[in-house]
């Protein structure tokens, strides 16, 4: 077994592979569209307005932070771990088995890691548009305690590529979509679930705790909240952000050997 | 003679309907895995909302009484995951019969008509999610979260909102041209769990806004479901139960017209 080395795909090259995913987005980028925008609307007015009014007549919100303001932040890192899920699950398959466009990109001068990064580009791309749309949105209602929110939209992105490495190495290796479900059912949704997004993992048992403490989701979560309600530590987003990029690179090299492997069988 | 002879031969039409059951059956023996595994996603539900924002929200008065967080949603999570059900297994697993797999062409060049093949596949769907009920109403039984007798006829109660929504669901497959259309189906359903006094209770809305929650399917469900689990059943339940039954009958009618369309042409 070879070290693992990061091999980055040529700029111009992946740029080119990007290209070509983009150019294919023209012809279903109005549905998406429509739905980034409605999603965030209905679950800020769902759990933000209608649940929040229950916690917050309660108390004092969660930890004297409204729960509109506590669960916004979370929604935005957690949409962007969906996103992960879906853009990276059977839109990889059916690329390498129904249409085979990446033998087609195989065939031609891309290499290996040109066409992983290429994929790469798209995705971020698809999450961006995500992550904007929820924090515009949710600026609108008025979820946001602090105009740092900006920031939050790159770490959401960066969340959700914490997921999309390692997914895309998993991904390329199947040859039918039988996983996918399960993995929706058991990884996905306990993660949205569990990770801090509608409550403080501090609720949970201690077992389960720790649990979400080693989830890439957790560390966006907590991060975008800092942010969003404007009280940021120094220290420990550094650290927050240090295991996220440990996630999107470990799963990236994965990701490459992944490719290589199916392409060049 | 001839009403009788009408009544005969409408009938005539759904024989082999079991034959279609048991296909299926047979078929879902490759996949048991993805089958059973569906019971855990309303208990990753109850659990993330029982444990945690159970824990922020604190009760609800409901029916003149007060009721813990957990025991207001698990109903209603019982009516969501019936609708969930029903519509994926009419919508995403019909359209893939009818465009992909060609299930009913095959079907159709036996003695089976399309009526048969619409009765059998909706008895199929319920079947399975009459199992998931019975699976779910255990672990609310075990929880101590159903407060009345009236919880044995959750089951049937769940499986009339499998059936008002697999109707509903397989009509509208029969207008979709591609998958793209399925953004749609999302773009229905998911407001329809995030507002159908799943989450909190009816007064929580704004009048108007009650109103027109108090239109929609789901809202008749849970109000159903929650009535019978919490032991607050009454006359008005005839109502949710009407109401359904009527929508399950409108789709089905048009679903058979329009399958027989699509099939026979």
């Amino acid at each position: 077994m070879s070290t693992p080395t990061v091999e980055l795909g040529d700029p111009a090259r992946s740029l080119a592979a990007f290209e070509y995913w983009l150019r294919a987005y023209r012809r279903t980028w109005r549905s998406s569209a429509v739905t980034a925008f409605v999603m965030p609307v209905l679950f800020l007015g769902a759990f933000g307005l209608g649940l929040g009014s229950l916690v917050d007549a309660e108390g004092q919100g969660i930890g004297g932070v409204p729960y509109l303001e506590f669960v916004a932040p979370g929604i935005l890192a957690a949409s962007a771990m969906q996103s992960a899920f879906s853009e990276s699950t059977w839109p990889i398959l059916s690329s390498k088995k129904m249409n085979g466009h990446y033998f087609a990109q195989a065939g031609s001068p891309l290499t290996v890691p040109d066409i992983v990064s290429g994929q790469l580009l798209f995705i971020l791309f698809r999450l961006s548009l995500g992550a904007v749309a929820f924090t515009v949105v949710g600026a609108l209602f008025g979820a946001f305690a602090s105009p740092w929110v900006a920031l939050a939209v790159p770490i959401a992105v960066l969340t959700g590529l914490a997921h999309v490495t390692p997914l895309l190495a998993f991904s390329i290796t199947r040859d039918s979509d039988a996983a996918f479900p399960m993995l929706i059912r058991f990884v996905m949704v306990p993660l949205y679930l569990f990770a801090g997004t509608f409550f403080p993992v501090s609720q949970l048992p201690a077992v389960v705790e720790f649990l979400a403490w080693l989830t890439p989701l957790w560390h966006g979560t907590q991060l975008c909240r800092d942010i969003a309600t404007g009280d940021a530590p120094v220290l420990a987003p550094l650290g927050h952000v240090a295991y996220l990029v440990a996630w999107v690179v470990g799963g990236y090299v994965l990701a490459v050997r992944s490719y290589r492997k199916v392409l060049h069988a | 003679m001839s009403v009788t002879y009408r009544v005969a031969a409408a009938l005539g039409e759904f024989r082999g309907a079991g034959a279609v059951v048991a296909r299926n059956g047979r078929a879902a023996r490759h996949g048991y895995a993805v089958v059973l595994s569906g019971i855990f996603e309303p208990v990753f539900y109850l659990l993330s909302i029982g444990v945690g924002i159970g824990a922020v929200v604190g009760g609800v008065t409901y029916g003149g009484s007060r009721v813990s967080y957990a025991e207001f949603v698990a109903p209603a999570l019982l009516a969501a995951s019936a609708m969930n059900g029903a519509v994926a297994d009419s919508t995403f697993n019909v359209f893939w019969k009818l465009k992909y797999a060609r299930v009913y062409d095959g079907m159709l060049a036996t003695p089976l008509r399309p009526r048969a093949v619409a009765a059998g596949e909706i008895a199929w769907a319920l079947l399975r999610g009459a199992g998931y009920a019975t699976a779910f109403l255990l672990v609310l039984l075990v929880a101590g979260y159903v407060r009345s007798w009236w919880a044995v006829l959750a089951v049937p109660a769940a499986t009339l909102i499998g059936l008002a929504f697999a109707g509903a669901g397989m009509a509208a497959t029969t207008f979709m041209r591609s998958w793209q259309d399925f953004d749609l189906v999302n773009l229905v359903v998911f407001p329809l769990l995030l507002l159908s006094t799943t989450f909190y209770p009816l007064s929580t809305y704004p009048a108007a806004f009650g109103v027109l929650v108090q239109l929609t399917p789901l809202y008749h469900g849970v109000e159903l479901e929650r009535a019978l689990v919490l032991g607050t059943a009454d006359a008005s339940l005839i109502v949710h139960v009407l109401y359904l039954l009527a929508l399950g009958a409108a789709g089905l009618l048009l679903a058979g017209r329009r399958l027989e369309r699509l099939l026979l042409s």
